[in-house]
């Protein structure tokens, strides 16, 4: 058992230790589950948000790529992954590619063999296309004149890009991206139809034993409270940008 | 491959359809009944009275920040609940079964005015008070100022945000294929079960949300365009 794998442990009993004296009975009893379910949606947002964010810069700047080709193609797939329901996409993905099975699939099959893979990867590539889109929108806005200025000073097309531009982009596009971070959260409790156990498939299944509907309730605080802390560190990332 | 997809007994093409006008009639409903919700919401957010205001308030950051598909399916077990209790209580020994489109129209359009009146709000008040001020001084009264300055303008501030919603909202029926509505997503789910293919239904499935989303991207362009007509261009 990794370290993690143990401070997540340590960190659930010590959480429900404290909650059930406070907490009615009907959250005492399945509060493990719902932390363990927290969890899995942290570490879910965790990696699709980062990775995606990747992806977003990558797509942004081909957007605005001289190359047709490479323009078109990141604009087709981000208007593929905003044009349909994400509910779509994991389920072409789970079902659909999924059902495939590992002779067709081949080297692919094991990302597809899990639930919890395929949200991460559909997540990514959902949150991709749509930060993409705010990037695109924050790199257009900075006045063209510093690239030149930049590129002039003798810095490369990376250089200016990574320490001039994208840093103003950034700054333009922080509160669209706050908005699509907690979207991404919100989005994330779909993965709970994929077989994934994380915050909302533990509730479900709490409530397909106990069909009492306070589960929701509680889920819905536990989730609050994450939309909550992600609204306030970026408000607090908002204010550290305004110093300068 | 592609017979599955033909209309008539051997087909699936017309169960497809008839998902796809199930998922515009519920998007469509949804939208109407949230948008007037979401004024109203508006009106309160913008009001005198601190506690409706907070009450507003309260409810736009619930439903802000708890997953759309957790408040679909408390409304959906939820309504059921609360009206055979409701029942019950008053003496009546049945149970009535909600119907889902009308759990799902209300869960979507609950999502519709927490955000919309967010719209509306920004765009009443993206209307310069001067005007209103303007208004009243060659002797408007306040509804009078209200109809023929205040509301002409505030369209043309929502119309973008409104757009904005109206995709979300599109999107968002999907949910509904959770709790069984037989909408577009909930169709080719039954289908790719039924014939064993299922990646072929998904991606119509798909592929026809995608044509929705381009053809409301279109309608919202005009509708932009127009509420535009006639302002200087910045």
């Amino acid at each position: 058992m990794s370290v993690y794998q143990t401070a997540k442990y340590a960190i659930s009993d010590a959480a429900c230790s404290v909650l059930s004296p406070v907490t009615p009975g009907s959250f005492g009893e399945f509060c493990p589950r719902f932390i363990d379910g927290f969890f899995v949606t942290v570490e879910l947002l965790i990696l699709s948000c980062s990775m995606g964010l990747v992806i977003a810069i990558a797509v942004a700047f081909a957007r605005l790529s001289s190359n047709i080709f490479i323009s078109k193609a990141s604009f087709v797939y981000s208007y593929i992954f905003r044009g349909t329901p994400l509910l779509v996409q994991l389920w072409i993905a789970y079902f659909g590619f999924g059902s495939l099975g590992a002779e067709k699939l081949g080297l692919f099959w094991p990302l597809f063999k899990e639930g919890w893979t395929i949200g991460v990867i559909v997540l990514t590539l959902n949150t991709g296309a749509y930060v993409s889109e705010i990037l695109r929108g924050g790199l257009v806005n900075v006045p063209k004149g510093q690239m030149e200025a930049a590129v002039a000073t003798g810095m490369s097309w990376f250089q200016s890009m990574f320490h001039i531009m994208l840093p103003q982009a950034f700054k333009i596009a922080w509160p669209a991206y706050g908005n699509e971070v907690v979207l991404l959260m919100k989005g994330s409790a779909l993965v709970s139809t994929i077989t994934v156990l994380d915050l909302m498939g533990q509730t479900r299944t709490v409530f397909s034993r106990s069909y009492d509907l306070d589960v929701y309730a509680y889920s819905a605080v536990l989730y609050l409270l994450l939309a909550g802390t992600i609204t306030v560190l970026f408000k607090f990332g908002e204010n550290r940008m305004k110093t300068d | 491959m592609l017979e599955l997809l033909s209309f008539g007994d051997s087909g699936w093409g017309d169960d497809l359809l008839k998902g796809a006008i199930i998922t515009v009639q519920l998007a469509l409903c949804s939208v109407g009944l949230g948008f007037s919700a979401g004024l109203l919401l508006a009106m309160i957010k913008l009001s005198r009275f601190r506690i409706l205001r907070w009450t507003a308030e309260a409810y736009t950051l619930f439903v802000r920040g708890v997953p759309e598909f957790l408040i679909l399916l408390l409304v959906f077990f939820g309504s059921e609940q609360i009206i055979n209790t409701s029942l019950a209580a008053m003496g009546f020994a049945v149970t009535v079964a909600v119907p889902k489109f009308a759990a799902a129209v209300a869960g979507l359009s609950m999502i519709f005015a927490a955000y919309s009146c967010e719209v509306f709000r920004g765009a009443y008040l993206a209307v310069p008070s001067g005007q209103m001020e303007a208004a009243e001084s060659v002797g408007m009264t306040r509804m009078q100022g209200f109809l023929h300055i205040r509301m002409p303008q505030l369209w043309r501030f929502a119309i973008p945000g409104l757009g904005n919603l109206w995709m979300v909202m599109l999107k968002d029926t999907s949910l509904a294929a959770v709790i069984a509505l037989d909408e577009l997503l909930r169709v080719a789910k039954v289908a790719g079960e039924a014939t064993s293919n299922p990646l072929l239904f998904f991606v119509t499935a798909g592929l026809i949300y995608l044509a929705l989303t381009a053809l409301s991207d279109i309608v919202r362009d005009k509708a932009e365009k127009s509420a535009q007509k006639g302002m200087a261009s910045s």
